[in-house]
């Protein structure tokens, strides 16, 4: 287990659900430079991810292709 | 093991921990606060609704009339003098915030908003009031937000990413601070204080389906409990009628006041059964109980008949989209259902907990003892969700823990004020002092065990969710304490795999399941004892409320025994509400 994991727990449910099945799927698979692009994303606010994730929002600058399997989730 | 040395610490990071904090910091104190996740990750960032105070924006108002609403929507188990406190300090505390830069709505006149909120009235139960301040529908993000820029600027000193694993105390029963897990190093801290502030928030992940976050596992509960503190009138948990069914997300009553309705497995609108008038807007406690009772009597919905539909497609698809948004991407999300077309499989879902640490209105934990129900434990303090104050009392208001939060945060802060100056040392710690902790450490270092921590955890809540749900009974609550004795003698055998030190999540998982599993059995041991139905908890053998035998507080000791203590009837310097019967 890791930090990533750990920092997937956030205060909105509706995140840890959607990043908790992100990383049961993707974990294993991600590239250094997903993994980062993921930590990245994860200093957002519960709120602000939030939107990014179901597309009410867009991330200043984010790897569209992890955004976009984060969001199948 | 590594020492600091803090005037307090403070263990949880959510709006409790940190209106604490910045009224000790900007005094001069040297303030520690631990939290596991990131300040601002805290649950107090999924509150929605806003914060109840008497400002009289909207509506003509009064905190006497908020106090009464509070009274009565606690179902007369609420302590006075505390609702007393809490609704007379209510708009100073939001001006506070207003002050502190929370970016609440504001009126066309530049005066805060206010919204009507359920259980708010007008002169003792007279007409609907709008008291409720919101930032939009992100009241407690800004609020977290607000609270942890200013506590920076205050030079609060933060721990983040470490877990209190026990309280160190004295001979005496006096608090000297606490050991955490530095989750990132994988070893303990020994933080040292002359006062010590539980804020560790709700404990709702011992059900199985919960509103609250996965961080919710009632840490600072199950430390007082270990520290033989009872816990307060923990039967009595609020439930959301509609959760979406296996994952818990909330969907808010908006829907039902939009003009969507509940149906059971014979496709009935059954809420017509239930309250012929308010139909599927009858109060929260009144929905779940409804929808808790057509499942359990075989009228539930699909192959396992354990969920009820919430049907929306009727209200037409511009409307849903216009007046409810979010409501689509939460039910494709977590229901996959596209609730344009379909309705939205629901359940009662745990949404908050009433009961918690004892308190006194001033924040500092009391505890029986020989000079009667309400002995003070010196340098010990709870706020909060995991508090018992008790403001709630069987059931909570809408906006009231938000409000809770900051007034009892701030209550805190200044009887620690007093008590720091009232103690300017504080005995030298024990050298067994931090044993306790240390040996829950060293429990989960051992290899060999025959179960699987994440077993346990879903047994327990399935225990929780069947026997100590909404619908309660003698013979259910019986089966559910034997079973969750079995499953707490399985956690005896549990190993973890992994042993490493860096962010050992199975570990810390281990350790919190240790603290739900005290959490579970104050609730289900105290839901039997009580042989009434009040305010959240419905005995469906003891449907009445019964004052004469049970307006009294319970208190849980983990050795299994129930005490009891009066509610505070007297208030601080008004007169008194007396029971009567709970009717809207």
């Amino acid at each position: 287990m890791s930090a990533i994991r750990w920092r997937s727990r956030r205060g909105m449910l509706e995140l840890d659900i959607v990043l908790a099945r992100f990383l049961d799927r993707h974990e294993a698979r991600l590239s250094e430079d997903e993994t980062k692009a993921y930590l990245g994303l994860l200093e957002y606010p519960d709120a602000e991810l939030w939107d990014i994730i179901t597309g009410k929002g867009e991330p200043e600058a984010v790897e569209k292709a992890l955004l976009e399997l984060i969001r199948m989730n | 093991m590594e020492r600091r040395k803090f005037d307090v610490a403070i263990i949880g990071a959510g709006g409790a921990g940190m209106r604490a904090a910045l009224q000790l910091s900007s005094a001069g104190y040297k303030v520690a606060v631990l939290s596991k996740v990131f300040p601002t990750r805290s649950h107090t960032v999924a509150a929605q609704g806003g914060i109840t105070a008497a400002l009289g924006n909207v509506t003509e108002d009064n905190w006497l009339w908020h106090m009464y609403d509070t009274v009565k929507g606690s179902d007369y188990l609420g302590d006075q003098d505390a609702i007393e406190y809490m609704c007379r300090m209510g708009p100073q505390v939001v001006y506070e915030m207003e002050h502190f830069g929370l970016p609440f709505s504001r009126l066309e006149n530049g005066k805060i908003y206010q919204r009507p909120f359920g259980g708010q009235s007008r002169n003792f139960g007279g007409d609907q009031a709008a008291r409720t301040c919101a930032a939009a529908d992100r009241t407690g993000h800004a609020m977290l937000h607000t609270l942890y820029q200013r506590n920076i600027q205050a030079k609060t000193h933060f721990f983040v990413e470490f877990l209190a694993i026990d309280l160190v105390r004295d001979a005496e029963g006096r608090a000297l601070g606490v050991v955490a897990l530095d989750m990132e190093r994988g070893e303990p801290l020994l933080v040292e204080a002359r006062a010590t502030l539980l804020a560790t928030g709700g404990a709702g992940r011992i059900f199985q389906a919960s509103t609250n976050a996965f961080i919710n596992t009632g840490d600072g509960l199950g430390m007082a409990s270990r520290a033989g503190i009872p816990l307060e009138d923990m039967e009595f948990w609020q439930f959301h009628p509609t959760g979406v069914m296996g994952a818990g997300v909330l969907i808010s009553e908006g829907v039902r006041g939009e003009g969507g309705y509940l149906v059971n497995g014979a496709g009935e609108r059954f809420m017509e059964r239930y309250a012929p008038h308010a139909r599927d807007l009858a109060g929260r406690d009144v929905v779940a109980r409804a929808i808790a009772i057509e499942i359990h009597e075989g009228r539930g919905c699909g192959s396992r008949k354990d969920h009820v539909l919430l049907k929306l497609d009727h209200i037409g698809k511009d409307e849903i989209l216009d007046k409810l948004p979010g409501i689509r991407e939460i039910a494709l999300k977590f229901a996959h259902v596209d609730p344009l077309e379909a309705p939205i499989p629901v359940v009662p879902t745990a949404h908050y907990m009433m009961g918690g640490i004892p308190t006194h209105y001033r924040g500092q934990v009391v505890v029986p003892a020989r000079t009667g129900p309400e002995e003070a434990v010196p340098g010990l303090y709870a706020i909060g969700e995991c508090a018992c104050v008790s403001v709630h009392g069987a059931n909570r208001l809408g906006g009231n823990s938000l409000l809770d939060l900051l007034v009892f945060g701030q209550a805190a802060a200044e009887h620690i004020v007093e008590f720091l100056k009232e103690n300017p040392t504080s005995p030298p710690i024990p050298r067994e002092g931090p044993d306790l902790a240390l040996a829950r450490l060293a429990r989960w270092e051992r290899r060999e065990g025959t179960e699987r921590v994440a077993d346990v955890y879903r047994d327990m809540q399935g225990i929780m969710q069947s026997h100590c749900g909404v619908f309660r009974r003698a013979e259910v609550l019986e089966e559910g304490i034997a079973k969750l004795e079995e499953a707490r003698q399985r956690l005896d055998r549990a190993a973890i795999g992994d042993h490493s030190k860096v962010f050992n999540t199975a570990r810390v998982e281990a350790l919190e399941l240790e603290n739900l599993m005290e959490v579970a059995f104050a609730t289900i041991r105290s839901a039997a004892a009580r042989t009434e139905s009040r305010g959240a908890h419905a005995r469906d053998d003891y449907p009445e409320r019964d004052d004469r035998n049970w307006l009294k507080h319970t208190l849980a000791h983990r050795d299994g025994t129930i005490d009891y203590k009066p509610v505070r009837l007297k208030p601080l310097t008004v007169s008194s509400f007396p029971p009567k019967t709970r009717t809207y």
